[in-house]
């Protein structure tokens, strides 16, 4: 790397932000919140078989220790006031996951009383299709999720008050 | 068929005005009655005939027909192991109907439905509120006219629009 190191291999050079991103996209805690037949795959997601403990990320029973929330199911706009409101109470950074052709688009209920995509309402980050996607398909979108957080700038300035989190360009 | 039905002929009898039509197709009975009659008919149902389980109470709009409107009551005896339909037409003008809550309390929860779905207004319920849609919704979506996306989008004209 160029640089000197006198104490030998135990030290480690790296950035702040590299180290920042690092912790987080090791330990995404998403909120433990379904809404259809998709929570049923992320359950399974969760479960010993797919076991999602493995990449650090632990469901949350409250939107005060998540950093994430994965939206699993059609959401009604009955229900999208409740979203909104969890959503908001999640401490920043947070990221938004849209599990499923209705999180992403309104998927089949082309109709009155569903939000047609939740990116009307909140920010989201990765987009998972599939009706309702299998759980290697959630996998895959989470490990997407950890690429884009391990390549966000300015992540520990950002959290001490100096300037904005930049996000790679997609 | 209809006709020989023990309930037919006790209603036929009773109420020879109230009755508008009494069908049977595949074993269903249906009675047709006038609004103003349905919670005699009811009543006489529930308490001389034995239909002491209301199954569900809905609603059909027929846009374009005059009367537009037929609630309908699904009636079954849990002692005969027997079931009878009872259809009521109603006016989309006076679009009300007499509430069945006096004779059922499963009606309650029925009636929001149909009044939140259909805009069908029961006279003498205790609690006639929406209970599925949000209070603050406009419109009755289950009416025929009722734009299927909602009313704040372009409707869908086939898969090329």
């Amino acid at each position: 790397m160029g640089v000197d190191q006198p104490l030998g291999e135990n030290i480690i050079t790296t950035s702040l932000d590299s180290l920042v991103n690092w912790a987080r996209k090791s330990s995404i805690w998403p909120m433990t919140f379904g809404l259809a037949c998709c929570a049923i795959e992320m359950m399974a997601t969760g479960a010993a078989k797919h076991d999602l403990d493995r990449f650090g990320i632990i469901f949350r029973a409250s939107p005060r220790q998540a950093d994430c929330i994965i939206i699993a199911g059609t959401v009604t706009k009955k229900m999208l006031p409740v979203i909104k409101t969890v959503y908001e109470q999640m401490p920043e950074p947070k990221w938004v996951v849209a599990m499923g052709a209705c999180a992403c688009s309104g998927g089949v209920f082309d109709t009155y009383s569903v939000v047609q995509g939740i990116d009307e309402a909140l920010p989201v980050d990765v987009y998972i299709p599939g009706c309702p996607p299998r759980p290697e398909a959630l996998l895959y979108g989470l490990m997407k999720l950890q690429e884009k957080i391990a390549n966000e700038r300015n992540s520990f300035g950002s959290s001490i008050g100096l300037g904005e989190r930049l996000e790679p360009a997609a | 068929m209809a006709e020989n039905n023990r309930a037919v002929v006790k209603l036929k009898e009773r109420f020879a005005n109230a009755l508008l039509d009494c069908k049977e197709y595949r074993g269903e009975v249906t009675v047709t009655v006038k609004k103003e009659n349905i919670l005699e008919v009811l009543k006489c149902l529930r308490d001389d005939l034995r239909y002491n389980f209301l199954t569900d109470i809905t609603a059909v709009d027929y846009l374009g027909q005059d009367p537009r409107f037929m609630v309908v009551y699904h009636l079954m005896s849990i002692p005969n192991k027997d079931r009878i339909r009872v259809k009521a037409p109603v006016t989309e003008a006076d679009c009300s109907i007499d509430s069945a809550t006096a004779l059922w309390n499963s009606a309650n929860w029925l009636e929001r439905e149909a009044y939140d779905l259909f805009g069908v207004d029961f006279k003498n319920h205790p609690n006639l509120v929406r209970i599925l849609m949000t209070d603050d919704w406009v419109g009755h979506p289950l009416r025929k006219d009722y734009p299927l996306q909602g009313p704040d989008r372009e409707p869908y004209k086939g898969r090329l629009s």
